[in-house]
């Protein structure tokens, strides 16, 4: 049975992918800075302190977290992985979406025309529910479905 | 979009609406959403100079370099100056051999193109090259109550903390655009709410703890959260003298980049705190006590990602953030005394010793000074270790510091003060580092 969640669109859109699930947050920089130098296609997570990530291909998939973390260039590391193509379809927030996660989106979407659809304040019990590979579809008002 | 909306002047929305162009129109379109992403109602003043944190011309940060070229394009400029974040090579006081040189241009291969970017948009000076932009040297310290949009996370905790400046953390992209329109989205730090303190942390330690780490511990807790630190003024005092600046510069580094926090407040030492006490904490606060044990805890769960743990440490970097002044001249005092008292001429290593170029110049006008340095092992640099260690060579090589900020960010090995001298005098990597 399908489980639903709503939460706040923050770049709104419909979309349908594969769930990739972080239960830490994801450092930005971390995660990404390999991709960013090899400027790669793929976007292998090179973050070795996020277990549930690391050397798993984040390009295309729809990303469940808790919120970003690390380095103030964390904004222009999406913007960057954006332009070349490895960005995530979708970034679906358990908590507020934070600042630095909040002004790659934006700029990305605004300078570089390309949206990632971002649902934010899912709550606690979304990232509890689901689970890495399985099939999530997001609304444009914000309602998630799992399965 | 989110469900808010914010007030704008007149002139904002004239803006947005693209009277005065395209281009500021997409930058004002930006700081707008992101405010409200964050439930702003209006944009404020910006106050003071701003503070950046993208220093490197990294080949691969294409769409910033083309959303910088768009603005010099329409001809905008910041406010007022700004400051930026260190440079990433000086290969006279930091050598690396030719390949690593060689990777380096890879890698920062558009730093004088992005310079000159820089020096477009209106950057301070050919000296505005620090992560520590607010010490007196430098001159970018905004007084209390100023309202910023810095990024670099430990200049930010700084500007917030010690200071009582008022900026959020922004990123990268997000400063740039505030300093041009000269306005920031009122929300998190800027307002009175937004600087209460959720955790009170009771320092209960025997002595006064290291900064860097007592820092680490702090922020692993809290993450993004305000802490307000009680017990700190036993050790530190009452006064904002540039020894308790540049302890407060170290902790908060550390709370920044081991957590996310953007404003602590001391009891009894930092501006908010002094006026208002307690009453920055809300009601219904979380506590946590650090004593020896709980320092000793947080010092053993640090990882060592050193392939070969026993390498002979191939240099050591203190200063990340920045060293100031008393800093600077305090390590090269200790380094002098400690290879003296083992009747030693020269560290066993290659000591970098990295500060802002305007505190630099100041040690750099002493010949005499650079010739005894030279001839200890030790070096003045302006970089920023993390970049040097952004080179996937250099981050191969064995490299120990002091500094907890380096140490998250990278495979550098963290040595508390005492284990890095003695690391620099023996050359053993077994001492006490993690």
């Amino acid at each position: 049975m399908a489980a639903t969640f709503t939460g706040r669109p923050v770049l709104a859109g419909n979309c349908k992918g594969e769930a990739l699930v972080t239960h830490g947050g994801l450092n930005t920089l971390a995660s990404y800075q390999k991709a960013v130098i090899l400027h790669s296609k793929k976007a292998v997570c090179s973050d070795q302190n996020n277990p549930d990530l690391y050397q798993k291909d984040m390009a295309g998939k729809i990303i469940c977290l808790p919120q970003t973390i690390g380095s103030t260039t964390g904004g222009l590391v999406l913007m960057t992985i954006c332009s070349q193509g490895s960005q995530p379809k979708a970034l679906l927030f358990a908590d507020h979406i934070d600042s630095l996660a909040a002004a790659g989106v934006i700029l990305s979407d605004i300078w570089l025309e390309k949206r990632i659809v971002v649902v934010d304040q899912l709550g606690a019990d979304f990232l509890d529910a689901v689970q890495t590979g399985q099939t999530v579809a997001i609304a444009k008002d914000g309602t998630v479905t799992i399965g | 979009m989110p469900s808010t909306h914010m007030t704008l002047t007149s002139e904002e929305q004239s803006i947005l609406d693209g009277k005065q162009g395209d281009v500021l129109a997409k930058a004002m379109k930006s700081i707008v959403v992101y405010g409200e992403t964050f439930g702003a109602t209006r944009l404020v003043d910006i106050s003071g100079s701003q503070h950046l944190v993208t220093s490197f011309g990294a080949n691969t940060i294409k769409p910033y370099f083309a959303m910088m070229d768009e603005l010099i394009e329409a001809g905008l400029r910041t406010q007022e100056p700004f400051t930026v974040d260190p440079r990433p090579m000086e290969y006279a006081a930091v050598d690396v051999n030719p390949i690593q040189k060689l990777v380096n241009k890879l890698v920062f291969g558009k730093q004088a193109d992005y310079e000159q970017q820089l020096q477009k948009l209106g950057l301070k000076n050919q000296n505005g090259f620090t992560c520590a932009c607010y010490l007196d040297e430098v001159g970018n310290t905004p007084k209390k109550g100023t309202m910023l949009a810095w990024s670099e996370s430990s200049a930010v905790v700084y500007a917030n903390s010690v200071l009582g400046a008022r900026t959020n953390r922004n990123s990268a992209g997000i400063d740039i655009l505030c300093a041009i329109l000269g306005k920031a989205p009122c929300f998190g730090f800027l307002t009175d709410e937004g600087r209460k303190a959720a955790w009170k942390i009771e320092v209960k330690t025997s002595r006064q703890p290291n900064a860097q780490l007592l820092g680490s511990a702090i922020g692993l807790k809290v993450m993004e959260a305000v802490p307000y630190i009680t017990g700190l003024d036993r050790f530190l005092g009452s006064e904002l003298t540039p020894v308790v600046e540049s302890f407060l510069k170290d902790m908060g580094a550390a709370t920044a980049s081991n957590g996310a926090v953007g404003l602590y407040h001391v009891e009894g030492l930092t501006p908010e705190a002094k006026e208002l006490g307690e009453q920055l904490l809300v009601n219904d606060y979380q506590s946590y006590v650090i004593d020896d044990a709980e320092l000793a805890r947080v010092y053993d769960s640090y990882p060592v990602l050193w392939k070969n743990q026993e390498a002979a440490p191939k240099r050591i970097f203190i200063g990340c953030p920045h060293l100031s002044r008393q800093q600077l001249q305090g390590w090269i005092d200790r380094i002098t005394a400690s290879l003296k008292e083992r009747g030693l001429t020269r560290a066993k290593m290659q000591v970098v010793l990295s500060t802002a170029p305007d505190v630099a110049d100041l040690f750099r006008e002493d010949a005499a000074l650079q010739t005894r340095l030279a001839g200890m092992n030790v070096s003045i640099t302006t970089i920023c270790p993390l970049m040097y260690m952004n080179n996937p060579l250099c981050a191969k090589e064995p490299i120990a510091t002091n500094s907890n900020k380096l140490r998250t960010y990278s495979t550098a090995r963290f040595y508390l003060d005492d284990d890095i001298v003695e690391l620099m005098c023996s050359g053993q990597s077994n001492q006490g580092g993690k």
